[in-house]
């Protein structure tokens, strides 16, 4: 038998069968730390509005990265390691002292999804015909301080799928909630978003 | 009479996210080819999406850079 033949060459010559194990999994272990890293810009970016801060960010990608080389080996090559690191960080970030916040308030939202655009439309000088003219009335600071403002499990969704290009699927499974979660709470994050945005752009035109 | 755009505002999530059935897209695009309104709506949430992006990014500071690349575990 084929497989018996190879285990009796294993016994023949265990060092050097041992010292490839090594040379294969010191390898293997570089690639992963080489893809690993060329993510690393991707992954701060959604780290960034994920934490509260550029330094809570930091610390956090630091701490994602420490954990990720630690642990490479739980990694399945060929599955998505943006995915798996995120899910790292967003644990980490869950871990810091979010747990408290278990059940997303749901209560009723008082606006719809075209409050941020008729608000806008309405106190505009003539320009409504552009839309994209009439989403630059929106400063940058508006949208990070906006963006702080959604409540966590709501941001968590929103920046993964809106900043971090994370399919439904791929978001659900990195915050361990079903799709359909995944769904109502991108949708009402996006929501509470332009809500926010409206009162920023509102306060700066009156 | 029934509203036209009585379903437009749950339709525009789904209809940007692209999971829309092949004929809730073609309802979605018959009628935004005819209601103004709408289509400005449309226009308006696909545009601050991209402009939501491209604002909010900021780019990794160098030192958390060499930082990560000095996690990396030394081979023995």
């Amino acid at each position: 038998m084929a497989h018996a033949g190879t285990v009796d060459h294993v016994d023949a010559e265990p060092e050097e069968a041992e010292a490839q194990r090594v040379a294969t999994e010191a390898r293997d272990r570089v690639r992963f730390e080489e893809d690993a890293l060329a993510l690393s810009d991707q992954v701060y970016r959604v780290a960034r509005h994920l934490a509260g801060s550029r330094e809570e960010a930091e610390d956090l990608v630091q701490e994602t990265y420490a954990r990720a080389f630690r642990s490479w080996r739980q990694f399945t090559p060929g599955t998505n390691l943006r995915a798996w690191l995120l899910r790292i960080l967003t644990n980490l970030n869950i871990d810091r002292g979010r747990r408290q916040q278990r059940a997303p308030q749901m209560t009723p939202l008082e606006t719809n999804d075209y409050y941020l655009y008729d608000k806008l439309a309405a106190t505009g000088d003539g320009d409504v015909a552009d839309e994209e003219r009439v989403v630059e009335r929106l400063s940058q600071d508006d949208i990070v301080s906006a963006l702080s403002a959604v409540p966590h499990d709501f941001r968590d969704v929103l920046v993964l799928v809106d900043l971090g290009d994370f399919s439904y699927a791929d978001a659900a499974q990195i915050l361990d909630i079903p799709v359909g979660t995944v769904m109502s709470r991108l949708h009402r994050g996006r929501r509470i978003l332009k809500r926010e945005l409206a009162e920023s752009a509102l306060e700066e035109t009156t | 009479m029934k509203d036209p755009c009585a379903h437009c505002e749950e339709m525009m999530q789904p209809y940007l996210d692209r999971i829309l059935t092949d004929e809730e897209m073609a309802r979605a695009e018959a009628h935004l080819a005819e209601c103004e309104l709408c289509r400005r709506r449309y226009k308006f949430e696909e545009s601050l999406r991209v402009y939501v992006r491209k604002t909010v990014v900021e780019p990794m500071p160098a030192e958390l850079r060499l930082k990560l690349a000095s996690l990396r575990i030394p081979l023995e």
